[in-house]
């Protein structure tokens, strides 16, 4: 049986064995920073879940491209894993920014190069999962669908470069206790942004893999269907 | 037949339609003439502000209002069922693209002619000059460009009118950008070295998205 969650799974024992540790360190190991306080806490989750979907944008583009010139079904699988949970994490690094950024920065939002480009990818691959919602499933769905995986990749680099040639012309507004002053933690900081950063990569692959799964299954079920349709018409006649 | 005289043919097939009824650069002029009525309500506008927000609010018009016409191209397609025909014809899918896009430029660019003269008087700002005419080509071919690939792929979505512009607005935001920020430096009247970089970025732009989408459209169309 190929079961959907399996509690003795590897990469489920792996991902929770980094995340137990990585929380340990963040809330209890590592000293608290002393330029930003106890919110300079959140970029231990932050730069993970950002990397997280980067990751996913990365598979989403390289799958689709995949997808098009196989045409084999285990390209569309990955690549709609990896934009769902792309997307979740893309929505945790805005969340998490955007909490940061307000007692540092003291502006909620701004127009960095980073972040707009952040902001426009999640808005490209919201459109990605809406349209493979909205169009009748089939070959022809997931060969649009990869298309637009495609087009967000050439988009990308335009997007980042059109950000950074903006943001140089309107300077980001940041004022904020820590605007202008690194942090003073060095190495403690990367050891924690590493197991941080490796437990989330285990938590995407995790649940990437789970996903896939699940779509595969749904694409059984639906072969089924249409297998024991078609035999009960052939029992008709 | 040469792939200039396809391309031509499908472009002139879809302005004779549209001379006929139309529809599409109505529809454009229309909305994008309204959404800058109500920006000039909506805001307290004097000289300086006007220049300030007044390109924003022009592309913001101009591009809302193309993915409303965009949404026609393919529809009218697929209601007369026509698509079908056109993928019969024995020529390859690159310069069905091609001349679709061509139909689409000339609605867009039309309806321009149209917009541009009445923003000029609306926000009190002076934009008949060669810039603004640069600025507006570049624009308008990478909107058809992206607009077109995906026209041809939301036409069978259902809610299509929803699903284009969810599509069409993030992929443009960068050649957006520049347009905005072109048109910025040219009514502030700076000169063309100003506004190079966003220019270069809209050439870049329209070629990348111009060449792969001609590419990839043959996998719109498959069956």
């Amino acid at each position: 049986m190929n079961k959907i969650l399996d509690l003795l799974d590897p990469l489920l024992i792996l991902s929770a064995t980094f995340m137990g540790v990585a929380l340990y360190l963040i809330f209890i190991w590592v000293p608290t920073e002393t330029n930003q306080g106890a919110v300079q806490r959140i970029l231990y989750f932050h730069v993970p879940v950002a990397w997280g979907s980067m990751l996913g944008i990365f598979v989403v583009s390289g799958s689709s491209f995949m997808y098009l010139l196989k045409k084999n079904e285990k390209w569309d699988r990955l690549a709609v894993a990896s934009a769902e949970v792309g997307l979740i994490f893309g929505g945790i690094m805005l969340l998490s920014g955007m909490i940061w950024a307000r007692p540092v920065w003291a502006v909620w939002w701004t127009g960095e190069a980073k972040l707009t480009t952040a902001l426009i990818l999640f808005f490209i691959y919201v459109a990605y999962l809406m349209f493979r919602a909205y169009f009748p499933p089939g070959a022809q769905r997931q060969r649009l669908a990869a298309i637009i995986g495609v087009i967000g990749a050439i988009d990308t680099p335009i997007i980042y470069f059109a950000a950074n040639l903006w943001s140089q012309a309107h300077p980001p507004l940041i004022t904020g206790p820590a605007a202008d002053s690194d942090s003073a933690l060095g190495s403690d900081l990367g050891t924690v942004l590493l197991i941080s950063t490796l437990a989330f990569s285990f938590v995407f692959i995790f649940m990437v893999q789970a996903r896939y799964k699940i779509r595969k299954s749904e694409d059984d079920v639906v072969e089924l269907k249409r297998s024991s349709s078609a035999s009960a018409m052939t029992g008709v006649n | 037949m040469g792939s200039l005289s396809i391309i031509w043919a499908i472009g002139r097939k879809d302005l004779l339609l549209e001379i006929r009824n139309k529809d599409v650069v109505v529809a454009v002029a229309g909305f994008a003439l309204l959404v800058l009525v109500i920006f000039t309500f909506a805001m307290d506008l004097n000289q300086d502000n006007a220049k300030l927000v007044g390109p924003g609010i022009l592309w913001a018009g101009i591009a809302f209002a193309g993915v409303t016409g965009l949404n026609r191209a393919f529809a009218l397609e697929v209601e007369g069922d026509t698509l079908e025909a056109l993928m019969l014809a024995p020529i390859s899918r690159d310069l069905i693209y091609l001349g679709k896009a061509l139909g689409n430029f000339l609605f867009i660019a039309i309806a321009q002619i149209i917009v541009i003269p009445v923003f000029a008087v609306l926000f009190n700002l002076i934009v008949f000059r060669w810039e603004m005419l640069a600025i507006a080509l570049l624009t308008t071919i990478g909107f058809s460009a992206v607009g077109t690939l995906f026209a041809a792929m939301s036409v069978r979505v259902r809610a299509r009118e929803v699903m284009l512009p969810l599509l069409f607005l993030p992929v443009v935001t960068p050649l957006l950008m520049a347009a905005v920020e072109s048109t910025s430096h040219m009514v502030h009247g700076r000169s063309w070295s100003e506004m190079a970089q966003w220019l270069q970025l809209a050439v870049a732009f329209d070629i990348a998205f111009v060449v792969v989408s001609a590419f990839i459209f043959q996998h719109t169309l498959e069956d």
